[in-house]
């Protein structure tokens, strides 16, 4: 009796745990089911370069690919530096509970998470206005830069924390300088996290449109330099979708390219992440 | 090895006593323990968040000597070994004083040049510490950051270095491959050769065999043994067979009330026959620690 019951409970408990697991692939699934469903047939070499055309209903994204290219290059042009140097700066030249340092990494934390639109607002405010460089590719990879900094920054200073503290007192006992350390056995140790930091801040950035709608603009032509306004994917799916009338169907296929690049993205960081555990895992 | 560059001086602002002399470092053929002192610590002492765990240390290492530091864990002779190359710094809330010398240099002295001191003073730690790289690359990283350019060529140096550890047999058709690859034994081997690279004068082994397993514990403590003479060498090891083996003096250290202190030294002789101080008695016999 007593036996019965507890496998009673075991089983229970197994198919409350496949359920809820399940319960989160099904949306999923059906999320690219549906959009494979409308967007697959749409979809060809021709409409990932062709110019837009009739608002968008007809024709490609050729214009759009390259502006969205063209943002999220700019943000991570500007946002790795920085990002790298915090990242250094935080993890070996603070300690843990030193002042300035919790002040940087509180602010990253409240950084991370203030929605995006606000960072739009921001952008608009500061990048478009008072610097004056209007709607524009720069204001928006700019504003996007702002926007994964936190992220980018929160994932570098891991991978050098997570280098054991040995490699830094025997490089110190051979007599080799703190700049030498970090430049020739630090940073080539986490280059991999490094990289998977990158990933997941253009992975965030490829997918933005709220940061965008009030920096980087509507404009869905060819972009000429960083200063014309260029569209982002992400801002052409939401155009066509709730302001062009039966633009649906280029909705559907637009958006199968963004999953598409974003998936690719993501695998990509995962199989790096991964060769980089492995890696670690070698005897030490 | 033939280095270019003349003897860099790390005193940089103590012009009153003399300049390390020598450079490269004393090669003596004699059998050692010339009574000559290379490392001097006086009342020196040692607190990690003003909490003392070393105090008013008094001794002296000789050239040429193999000295093992011993005593049970927590008494300090980690924190000894890394007062003698400054790797204290490193720890933000160690303070170390008192007085202590390398020849006529104060060690602890704020305008020491680190890095030169360093580079005189090589260090192996009880797990070996080779960079992620290849074999190659760990004893190049060394060499040029010290700025030091072999006359004969780069890759002959290394393999001197390979030579006298041992290793060169085992690695010369993988110099190439990554550090990390090679057994526990051949990693510490590794370490010796690139601390040994920097031609330095003091080498301090914080229980460089404990982490091997006997036969490579065997190699490293017979290559231990062959850097007598040349180099005065301060081993901390757990194995007293292995003190008594290698070591031509010993020093006991023990926490008294949770403050690691200098009990005994000695010749290995005395320490090992005739100890005067009943823990060293205690100790050797395997009654305590
Ligand atoms: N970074 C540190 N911060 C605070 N306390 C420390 C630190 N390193 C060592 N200690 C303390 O200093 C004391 C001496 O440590 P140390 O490592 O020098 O001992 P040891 O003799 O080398 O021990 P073992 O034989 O276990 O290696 C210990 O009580 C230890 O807890
Ligand atoms: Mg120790």
């Amino acid at each position: 009796m007593r036996l019965l019951s507890k496998t009673i409970r075991e089983t229970g408990a197994t198919l409350l745990v496949w359920g809820t697991a399940t319960s989160i692939t099904i949306p999923f699934l059906w999320l690219i089911g549906d959009l494979l469903w409308h967007g697959w047939p749409q979809l060809s070499l021709n409409f990932v370069l062709a110019l837009p055309h009739n608002a968008g209903r007809e024709g490609g994204i050729g214009p759009i690919l390259v502006s969205t290219g063209l943002i999220v290059s700019v943000c991570m042009v500007v946002a790795l530096p920085i990002g790298l140097g915090t990242a250094l700066f935080l993890s070996e030249y603070t300690r843990n509970n030193h002042m300035y340092g919790r002040l940087i990494r509180g602010s990253l934390d409240v950084l991370a998470g203030v929605p995006s639109i606000v960072f739009g607002l921001f952008g608009n405010a500061f990048f478009c206005q008072t610097l004056g460089l209007g709607f524009s590719i720069l204001s928006g990879g700019l504003t996007l830069a702002c926007m994964v900094l936190p992220i980018l920054i929160r994932t570098v200073e891991e991978s050098f924390r997570a280098i054991s503290q040995d490699q830094r007192l025997s490089a110190a006992a051979l007599g080799i300088s703190k700049r030498a350390t970090i430049l020739l056995i630090l940073f080539p140790a986490a280059i991999p996290g490094l990289l998977v930091g990158c990933i997941l801040g253009l992975g965030r950035a490829m997918a933005e449109t709220a940061a965008l709608i009030f920096t980087s603009g509507y404009v869905d032509r060819m972009p000429e330099s960083l200063m014309d306004s260029g569209r982002a994917l992400s801002i052409h799916i939401y155009d066509l979708a709730m302001n062009v009338a039966g633009g649906n169907p280029n909705a559907y296929t637009t958006a199968l390219v963004l999953v598409g690049l974003l998936l690719t993205i993501n695998l990509f960081a995962s199989w790096i992440a991964d060769k980089w555990t492995t890696l670690n895992q070698l005897p030490t | 090895m033939d280095y270019a560059e003349s003897t860099p001086d790390i005193r940089q602002a103590q012009d009153h006593s003399p300049a390390i002399q020598s450079w490269p470092p004393y090669q003596s053929t004699q059998l050692c323990c010339e009574p000559t002192a290379h490392i001097r610590a006086k009342n020196l002492s040692i607190a990690y968040h003003k909490h003392s765990v070393l105090q008013n240390v008094d001794l002296e290492i000789n050239k040429g000597c193999i000295t093992a530091l011993v005593g049970p864990s927590g008494c300090g002779k980690t924190s000894f070994l890394m007062s003698i190359n400054r790797l204290t710094d490193l720890i933000p809330t160690c303070r170390v004083s008192g007085q202590l010398h390398m020849n006529e240099v104060d060690i602890l002295a704020p305008t020491t040049n680190l890095l030169l001191l360093r580079r005189q003073i090589g260090m192996i730690f009880q797990k070996p510490t080779v960079f992620p790289f290849t074999i190659k690359k760990n004893l190049e990283i060394p060499l040029r950051e010290h700025g030091i350019h072999p006359k004969t060529s780069l890759a002959s140096t290394i393999e001197t270095a390979l030579q006298q550890v041992g290793l060169w047999d085992e690695v010369k058709d993988r110099l190439n491959h990554p550090a990390q690859a090679l057994s526990g034994g051949q990693q510490q081997r590794l370490c010796l050769a690139r601390a040994l690279v920097l031609a330095p004068q003091i080498l301090l082994l914080d229980e460089p065999c404990s982490a091997l397993d006997p036969i490579s514990s065997g190699v490293v403590e017979d290559l231990i043994v062959s850097l007598r003479g040349q180099y005065s060498v301060v081993i901390v090891t757990h194995n007293l067979a292995q003190a008594r083996r290698i070591s031509d003096h010993v020093a006991l250290f023990w926490s008294v009330d949770g403050v690691g202190q200098l009990i005994e030294t000695g010749s290995a002789q005395h320490m090992f026959e005739s100890p005067q101080h009943e823990l060293t008695a205690a100790y050797i016999s395997g009654a305590r620690g």
